[in-house]
């Protein structure tokens, strides 16, 4: 899926709909058909590599490099998680190294919907922002030393 | 289904509220269900103030100063080995030694009587179900000393495998430390047969006490184990303060932990002579307010009745496990038949975090993850599972609000 939206319009829309929400039901039901809809990832990157490891539940990461833009796959075995991490990765997936290390990510505190993430110990959303932008910084200095994966 | 009365003359559940500040604090809209008591317990009113009395009337440093606020903050820490003795039925406050906790406890020993007493080649026995802080430290001295740890096996049911605990059993066993209840699946051990086997072939035994000693009568004597840790935080008192209790003998065999201030009889630049027992084992200031605090904990526990909370909690744990079992898809995890009151469980393809997070905004705490027994959760097959554990305050009530949270949790994620 190419992303044509910039990061700042996806975030913008998300905040949107989540300002339609009544209740805190709806705002969870929204995330957990979010986890459902995320293709569950193929076995092959379900590695130890892969793992952002947080208090409670899995979180799987990997991403590929096409066309100067990065795009990324997550999974979880925890199904709230996965809702989460989904919505990350429709944000930032898509975009070149510069944009998603530039992404500043306003969107996760005006939700209001990461601080059970967040919370769960040092390495819950903390954690996956940074391996998010990890895998951006190694392929923009690959990018620049003019090699492809 | 017969309709379970909870009653126990005497003992007032809603008067016992009133003495917890907290409970009347709402959580996302709702009235707090605290059921993460296992964790740590809420604090009456009497500990919180006596904290905040001590820093506003008599805050000094204890054992050094001639002044009166350092004799009144000294005459009430040191009130609160007393009470701590009796508490556990140690013979002497000599054997009571401030900790920061159960860890704290657990970690002392391993540095000096382990590493004093274990060699290469030789044992100590743990169990399945010991929360990591009974693991790491007994791991680190083993590495260090090329000694080796055993496990005791746990059946299905959250049952340490007493013949194969027998078959453990060796001469080449130096220690067994194990735990009374376990904090995932509420199991209440059977130590008194653990301990007294061990002795019969000259092992120590260390009980972790963390979870026991807020539901159980604890008597370290009548057990005749060898150290006992708990936690302050556990007991319906302060964070930051714990008790190991030891054996005088053994305490007074063994080296120091920590060198400083307090547990010295005299220093030179040559040769430093140690205090005796307990100062030995508490060097540098110690937390004062929090453990002058712990006493007035345990003094409401005793002024509470510790049976008649038991019992009102064994009600709850009754009646907790009856609803949960009409949930279709829900599997109690720990179902020995000696059980404190909590109630460990996971439900069919949906993750705990999930329930957890869903019970949360419902005003409803509860643990859910591994809980620190990540070996124990391996044993099990299972990433964790949600845990609701009961202390004196709970009520029948509560435990129908997470029901009809669990229900509207595995409806929402379903
Ligand atoms: C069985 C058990 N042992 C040890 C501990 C550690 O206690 P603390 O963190 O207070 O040192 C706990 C606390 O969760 C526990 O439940």
């Amino acid at each position: 899926m190419n992303n044509n939206q910039t990061i700042e319009d996806t975030e913008a829309g998300i905040i949107e709909s989540f300002s339609w929400f009544e209740n805190w039901e709806e705002k969870y039901e929204y995330i957990i058909e979010l986890g459902k809809k995320l293709p569950a990832l193929e076995e092959e990157y379900k590695k130890d590599e892969n793992i952002i490891k947080g208090c409670q539940s899995t979180v799987w990461l990997a991403s590929e490099y096409k066309n100067g833009k990065v795009f990324y796959k997550a999974d979880s075995d925890a199904l709230i998680v996965k809702g989460l991490v989904s919505m990350l990765i429709s944000v930032l997936s898509g975009h070149t190294p510069d944009e998603i290390l530039d992404a500043k990510l306003g969107f996760i505190k005006e939700i209001g919907m990461m601080a059970h993430l967040a919370q769960t110990r040092s390495n819950g959303l903390v954690a996956m922002v940074k391996q998010i932008k990890n895998y951006a910084l190694a392929y923009k200095s690959i990018s620049v030393v003019g090699k492809t994966i | 289904m017969a309709e379970l009365t909870i009653i126990s003359p005497a003992f007032d559940v809603n008067e016992i509220r009133k003495c917890f500040p907290v409970l009347e604090r709402e959580v996302k809209n709702q009235l707090l269900v605290y059921l993460d008591n296992a964790a740590t317990s809420q604090k009456p009113q009497s500990v919180i103030d006596a904290l905040s009395h001590y820093y506003s009337n008599y805050n000094a440093n204890i054992h050094r100063g001639i002044h009166t606020l350092a004799e009144e903050a000294t005459a009430a820490y040191e009130a609160t080995r007393v009470t701590v003795k009796d508490f556990i039925g140690a013979p002497s406050s000599d054997e009571i030694i401030f900790t920061r906790g159960t860890t704290e406890g657990i970690n002392l020993v391993a540095y000096t009587w382990g590493r004093q007493n274990i060699n290469a080649g030789d044992e100590i026995i743990i169990s399945a179900m010991e929360h990591h802080s009974n693991i790491v430290p007994w791991q680190i001295l083993c590495e260090e000393k090329k000694a080796v740890l055993k496990v005791i096996p746990v059946n299905d049911e959250g049952e340490l495998l007493m013949d194969e605990y027998r078959k453990l059993l060796s001469p080449k066993t130096k220690l067994v430390s194990v735990v009374h209840v376990s904090n995932a699946l509420g199991t209440i051990n059977p130590v008194k047969e653990i301990i007294d086997a061990a002795h019969n072939i000259g092992a120590l035994v260390l009980i972790d006490g963390a979870q026991s000693t807020v539901h159980l009568d604890i008597d370290v004597q009548k057990l005749n184990c060898d150290f006992f840790a708990f936690s302050g935080h556990k007991v319906y008192g302060p964070t930051g303060v714990g008790v190991l209790y030891g054996k005088k003998k053994i305490l007074e065999s063994m080296p120091v932990f920590m060198g400083g201030g307090e547990m010295i009889k005299e220093v030179t630049f040559e040769k430093t002579t140690y205090n005796s027992l307990p100062y030995k084992y508490e060097a540098g200031t110690p937390n004062i307010a929090d453990t002058i605090a712990l006493k007035v904990a345990l003094d409401f526990m005793t002024e509470t009745g510790k049976e008649m909370a038991a019992s009102h909690e064994n009600d709850l744990l009754k009646y907790a496990t009856q609803q949960l079992e009409t949930i279709p898809g829900l599997r109690i995890i720990g179902k020995a038949k000696e059980k404190v009151s909590l109630v460990s469980f996971v439900i069919d393809k949906i993750h705990p975090q999930d329930i957890g997070v869903l019970l949360d905004n419902q005003g409803i705490a509860v643990r859910t993850g591994h809980h620190c027994t990540q070996p124990l959760m391996k044993r099990f097959g299972i990433p964790g599972t949600v845990r609701a554990s009961f202390a004196m305050y709970n009520t029948k009530e509560e435990v129908d609000r997470l029901i009809v949270g669990l229900q509207k949790a595995i409806k929402m994620l379903a």
